[in-house]
């Protein structure tokens, strides 16, 4: 005879306020095998929890419904409890009062009858609820880091700190991302490469970190401690061991306006090159999709002149499959591509650029040298306009968020231009000055006060160029006064985005992602950087846009959960996963085909003697994942799932 | 029963019929949809009762047939979109067993407004709310299932 405890928590006033608890707590108490019910303020604090567990004694529980907030938030809480008092934490479920009924109804009476049902569904199922044994897994104490930016480099750093094996894998041929194309950086003005590239060295030395570069992940198979992953390594046609970056082949080549991608365009490459100077690893790679030789089969040039023989055309993509317990994304973030924004002249005129192309121009290592020159005629602009939120909360563009380090990086252009150019003078027009962070609005006053940047709260209605001059027409909302600027530079500060195709990572790594394709995290305050997949964790701007400090702050708690992960010899996994009744099982095996994870196989039953009597099914509960497909595949109704059995389920809709 | 005369007896009851939807929903994406539209609190009719499943391909179809069995007024099926399955593929199984499942009711003579199939993804609260009350205004207008509730012999 089943004797299941209720416990309703009011949430404080959050469920309190719209469901009737004490009508609720009544009601439940008359359902057949109702044995305890009860109310309280707030079930997950310590006092609630005892009463959980008090009950479970006392009144000898074979069950336990709480009816609170979302399983996602508390089940492991509600089934610890259960577990200290004896009871199997399988027979503890959850209904959703707060999220699914007392924060989305106003009628009192309606959530409150809402409630009851809810509950009496739960109940019926804990009824039939089986106890369970987690189950335990090996962990493969390895790692992989998806991004080489510098959340990608610290995780990995700090991962392999630690002690662990890490797999750096990045996409272009060299670490550094976005990060190494910055000039300074805020608020300190420290220069990027600076402080990026002994890090990138780090990485490329550590004896714990396996670095492939011009690599993508195809695939991931497997589970939390025990992922398989396939690694794509693009064919870079220029052996690695051999190349000793003497650049040779670059001066040869005849392909030599390729636009390059680390200058942003303002800037060349050749079609085999290394992305810049400081790269690592520094290895030239040609890009077949500009090379003559590989577009028409003649030339070759770069092959004859190698004086260290590096050079191979028949190299192929490579397949490496490698297994890792635990991946850490961090695919960082592009600029909205300017060509999105037509109203500020983007392509249009030359010298309006946006805030990456400015970064190249103020940076040593850029095109100019550092030297602030217009990519039209390389002249010195005497004023330059820098316009914020190009794109970022911007509905009508589709990104109503804001993009975060615009402020302050637009700032630091303004600092940086009035350093290098002492008679020039920046116009900043903005919506608002968001400068949260250490030294930030600080930060912002020093280029108003002692560089003298010249704040305009407003937008920009018009931009043309007429005599050479970029005529910038906008409006200060605070003078109320319409402005017209004869600029000799625009830049524009476009609004931080997904990466494309960040949609199809997410699906290779059965992880959640927004409306934006940002990575989704687990939970937006207490879990940021677990993700809805265990064992998959997040850093940096994939998730949302970040400012350096932030992604170096998420990747090290990345790594610290990986490192936690690890520090186990072995994992406990739910043990939802399926079972075949042998006696009933036809062996027509179409749940083979309906396991995506091959966790299902066919089985032979033989006697002493070794005839065999039958064929069935058989899964293996180390590979299956619980999604319960083949169960409702099963024609002969052989498969069922643990915690979703089919008796369950049924209890629940026959209890509406 | 006809459907019109159906028809006609909701229209009579308009207002006051409270139709129970039963919606058979994913972990991992609708659940989580719906709690997002709980913890942003937007607001939606309260006639909708979750039964929570890891996956829509754990759907059996009898468990549709049960819920109007059982006199739920309508069926929702919600999961992930298609491409973002958190076991790869189980949507899609899903969607297949049931474009041919509502084929089969809807020669059975069930009003194909009681039974809804639909993606929220984890980030839609908005959409969750939308297909909800969309679901349940439209089973207000056919007012209560009689033609199958009741059928299950003891």
């Amino acid at each position: 005879m089943a004797r299941i405890g209720v416990f309703i928590c009011w949430c404080g006033e959050n469920i309190a306020r719209t469901v009737d608890c004490a009508k609720v707590r009544d009601a439940v108490a008359k359902l057949p095998g109702v044995a305890h019910a009860e109310d309280y303020k707030y079930m997950c604090s310590d006092p609630g929890q005892d009463k959980i567990r008090k009950a479970i004694k006392e009144k000898n529980l074979t069950g336990v419904v709480v009816a609170a907030c979302s399983p996602r938030m508390h089940e492991p809480t509600f089934r610890k409890a259960c577990e200290q008092s004896g009871l199997n934490p399988f027979l503890c479920e959850m209904t959703n009062l707060r999220e699914h009924c007392s924060w989305v109804h106003e009628d009192r009476e309606k959530a409150t009858a809402k409630a009851i049902d809810l509950i009496r569904m739960m109940v019926e199922k804990v009824k039939r609820d089986k106890p369970l044994q987690v189950i335990k897994v090996p962990v493969t104490d390895r790692a992989l880091v998806i991004g080489g930016g510098i959340a990608g480099i610290q995780a990995a750093l700090d991962i392999a700190n630690g002690g662990k094996e890490v797999i750096l894998v990045e996409k272009e041929p060299s670490i550094g991302g976005h990060m190494a194309q910055l000039s300074e950086t805020f608020p300190t003005l420290d220069c990027s490469q600076c402080i990026l590239t002994p890090r990138m060295v780090d990485v490329a030395q550590h004896p714990k970190i396996k670095l492939m570069t011009y690599s993508e992940v195809e695939a991931v198979d497997g589970f939390v401690g025990n992922f398989e992953v396939t690694i794509r390594k693009k064919a870079t046609s220029v052996d690695w061991k051999l190349c000793n970056a003497c650049c040779t082949c670059m001066e040869k080549c005849p392909q030599k306006n390729i636009p390059s991608e680390f200058d942003e365009g303002l800037a060349t490459r050749h079609a085999i090159y290394i992305p810049f100077p400081q790269a690592v690893p520094n290895k030239a790679v040609i890009d077949r999709t500009v090379c003559t030789k590989f577009k028409t089969g003649k030339c070759g040039v770069c092959q004859k002149v190698c004086p260290a023989e590096a050079i191979n055309y028949e190299m192929q993509d490579e397949l490496v499959k490698e297994k890792v317990g635990a991946i850490v994304v961090a695919t960082g973030y592009d600029v909205m591509p300017c060509g999105d924004i037509g109203e500020y002249g983007y392509g249009k005129y030359k010298d309006v650029i946006d805030g990456l192309q400015f970064e190249r121009i103020a940076s040593a290592s850029g095109p100019t040298s550092g030297e602030i020159l217009r990519p039209s005629d390389h002249t010195t602009p005497k004023s330059v306009v820098f316009i914020q939120c190009v794109g970022s909360r911007d509905c009508a563009k589709g990104i109503p968020y804001c993009s975060k380090i615009c402020c302050m990086y637009i700032a630091k252009h303004a600092m940086l231009y009035k350093h290098k150019v002492h008679d020039g003078q920046a116009y900043i027009f903005y919506m608002d000055v968001r400068a949260a962070g250490k030294g930030y609005d600080e930060f912002i006053r020093r280029a108003v006060e002692e560089d003298g940047a010249l704040y305009l709260r407003g937008r920009v209605s018009r931009l043309y160029e007429s005599e050479g001059k970029l005529i910038v027409k906008g409006v200060d909302t605070l003078s109320n006064r319409q402005v017209e600027i004869d600029a000799d530079m625009v830049v524009l500060a476009t609004a931080m985005q997904a990466r494309p195709h960040m949609d199809k990572l997410a699906q290779i790594l059965g992880i959640s992602y927004d409306q934006f394709n940002f990575m989704s995290e687990a939970h937006p305050k207490l879990r940021p950087v677990e993700t809805s997949r265990a064992g998959v964790f997040l850093a940096g701007a994939c998730q949302a846009p970040k400012d350096i400090p932030d992604a170096v702050a998420q990747a090290g708690a990345a790594a610290s959960k990986v490192l936690g992960l690890f520090s186990a010899d072995e994992l406990e996994r739910e043990p939802i996963v399926a079972t075949v009744n042998e006696n009933t099982c036809v062996a027509c095996l179409y749940c083979v085909n309906a396991c995506a994870y091959g966790a299902i196989k066919e089985k032979e039953i033989r006697d002493r003697k070794g005839n065999l009597i039958k064929t069935v099914a058989e899964v293996n509960p180390g590979l299956c994942q619980g999604c319960g497909a083949c169960v409702a595949t099963c024609r002969s109704n052989s498969i069922d799932l643990a915690g979703y059995t089919d008796e369950e389920i049924c209890a629940q809709i026959a209890a509406i | 029963m006809s459907t019109q005369t159906e028809a006609k007896e909701a229209a009579t009851n308009k207002g006051t019929f409270e139709p129970k939807i039963i919606a058979f929903v994913c972990n991992w994406c609708t659940y989580a949809g719906a709690d997002l539209a709980g913890t942003s609190r937007m607001k939606y009719l309260p006639n909708v009762r979750i039964i929570k499943l890891p996956c829509t391909g754990r759907i059996d179809t009898h468990f549709i047939i049960k819920a109007f069995e059982e006199g739920a007024d309508g069926v929702l099926v919600s999961g992930c979109h298609p491409g973002d399955c958190h076991y790869t593929s189980g949507n899609y199984h899903a969607r297949r067993r049931f474009a041919m499942f509502r084929e089969l009711m809807d020669f059975l003579g069930l009003e194909m407004d009681r039974l809804q199939f639909s993606w929220v993804s984890a980030a839609e609260g908005a959409k969750w709310t939308q297909v909800v009350d969309d679901v349940i205004k439209k089973v207000q207008k056919l007012g209560p299932n009689k033609k199958f509730a009741g059928l299950k012999h003891d």
